[in-house]
């Protein structure tokens, strides 16, 4: 579906919820990942994980709804649907490590042509580090999408050869939204696999990642 | 033992020591014991180590301990959020060690020391600077790393309800860290919003059975 036009924050998460298999369990990170709740088709069984404790996670509660006790991993109050069951940390995490959720989608600093991630930390003087459940996430989960821009305000690429950020995790990342285009992370290189507002020439011109033509 | 109802928060964190591991239950502010964390503060122990999945929030409960100077080290996996400014101040400062913790570590770690596991080899932060200096070891084709158990001497955890014998239910996602926490600590005391009797709570939704709990208290 190659276009003449770089997509809108919503117009990649409807890409990402259209790749999200019905019934799957799903854990959406913190920030633009949570968009594509909102584009997950009605009826399509994909099952909402928040690493605080809890699956079938519903949405973001209203104002008369809101309950101190159920929150969601950017502390965002939320609601639950039927069938939505808690648990400790402990569980919850193990439900990633031990390879039981299916799809994460996350935010990213970085990423390089080998899947690495970077999306804790800036490493600048005077930041504090916070990493949170990333690093369970980025190796847990079975796929690990990842939503970010192509390119950082100055222009630099983010998909990169190598992070120049701390990593999150090696070698984890499977498939990378971005406003301009999509990739897939393989043993084979990483692959374009659709374009939006850019060619496929001036995409291989501005990153330093080779690329192979999906 | 059995466990003790305390009458107020201040007899239950009586007895915490200078220099002691203090587990603290809540994510953001569910679950947050709050009422045990203002005891402790008035109790005056200091020279801890808190391990919790943040570093305070705003001025109240853990982040008033801190502001007291009370907390040598801070473990914890998300210290920085829009309203720590008390934690960031005094990192800064270089008046708070960090030890930071990725979050299913940082409850897995709690989990093994209440299960008497030695050390365990885990495949999170592998390659990351939350790994350096760490062993590790490849099984089966994939490298993990060594992680050791965190245990407390107090646990203090917020609840639900609690029966007179020490069982205890957790209310929606202010589970969180609780159950963990209430394993790996050598005295936990568990504030709750109402202590029913004995019996009244459904033996086969029991959270934190008594064992693992010392002290009660109502919040």
């Amino acid at each position: 579906m190659s276009r003449d036009q770089a997509l809108s924050k919503d117009e990649m998460a409807a890409l990402v919820a259209k790749d999200i298999a019905p019934g799957s369990f799903v854990n959406l990170g913190i920030g633009q990942p949570t968009l594509v709740a909102d584009f997950l088709p009605e009826g399509s069984g994909v099952v909402l994980h928040t690493e605080n404790g809890m699956l079938n996670m519903g949405p973001a509660a209203t104002e008369g709804e809101v309950d101190p006790d159920l929150i969601n991993a950017g502390k965002i109050p939320v609601t639950e649907l039927p069938g939505a069951s808690y648990f400790h940390h402990a569980d919850s995490f193990a439900m990633m490590r031990g390879g039981h959720l299916d799809v994460c989608v996350l935010g990213a600093f970085q990423v390089s042509a080998t899947g690495d991630l970077a999306n804790w930390h800036t490493g600048a003087p005077g930041a504090i580090p916070a990493v949170g459940g990333a690093m369970d996430l980025a190796i847990g989960a079975k796929s690990v999408f990842v939503m970010m821009g192509l390119f950082a305000k100055d222009g630099t690429p983010k998909l990169v050869l190598d992070c120049t950020y701390p990593l999150t995790g090696v070698g984890c990342v499977d498939r990378v939204y971005t406003d301009v285009a999509t990739f897939d992370i393989t043993s084979d290189g990483v692959v374009v696999t659709d374009t939006f507002g850019i060619s496929y020439d001036e995409l291989t011109d501005r990153l330093e990642v080779p690329l192979v033509r999906g | 033992m059995r466990v003790r109802i305390c009458a107020t928060a201040a007899e239950a964190v009586a007895d915490v020591a200078d220099g002691a591991t203090v587990l603290i239950g809540g994510f953001g502010m569910a679950g947050m014991p709050v009422q045990l964390i203002d005891a402790l503060i008035e109790q005056g122990a200091g020279d801890l180590t808190v391990v919790s999945n943040n570093a305070g929030n705003g001025d109240a409960g853990l982040a008033a301990l801190l502001a007291k100077g009370r907390v040598r080290k801070v473990i914890c996996s998300f210290p920085r959020q829009q309203d720590s400014w008390v934690f960031d101040g005094l990192y800064r400062a270089g008046k708070v060690e960090l030890e930071l913790v990725p979050q299913g570590n940082l409850a897995e770690r709690m989990r093994a020391a209440g299960a008497g596991i030695g050390a365990f080899f885990c495949p999170t932060g592998v390659g990351t600077p939350l790994a350096e200096g760490k062993e590790t070891r490849e099984i089966d084709g994939r490298t993990y790393v060594l992680e050791y158990p965190i245990r407390g001497d107090v646990a203090l955890v917020g609840a639900h309800r609690a029966d007179r014998m020490g069982n205890v239910v957790y209310r929606k996602t202010a589970r969180n860290f609780g159950p963990v926490m209430a394993t790996a600590a050598t005295t936990t005391i568990v504030q709750v919003a109402e202590v029913v009797e004995t019996g009244e709570l459904d033996p086969e939704a029991i959270v934190t059975p008594s064992i693992y709990v010392d002290r009660i208290v109502t919040g």
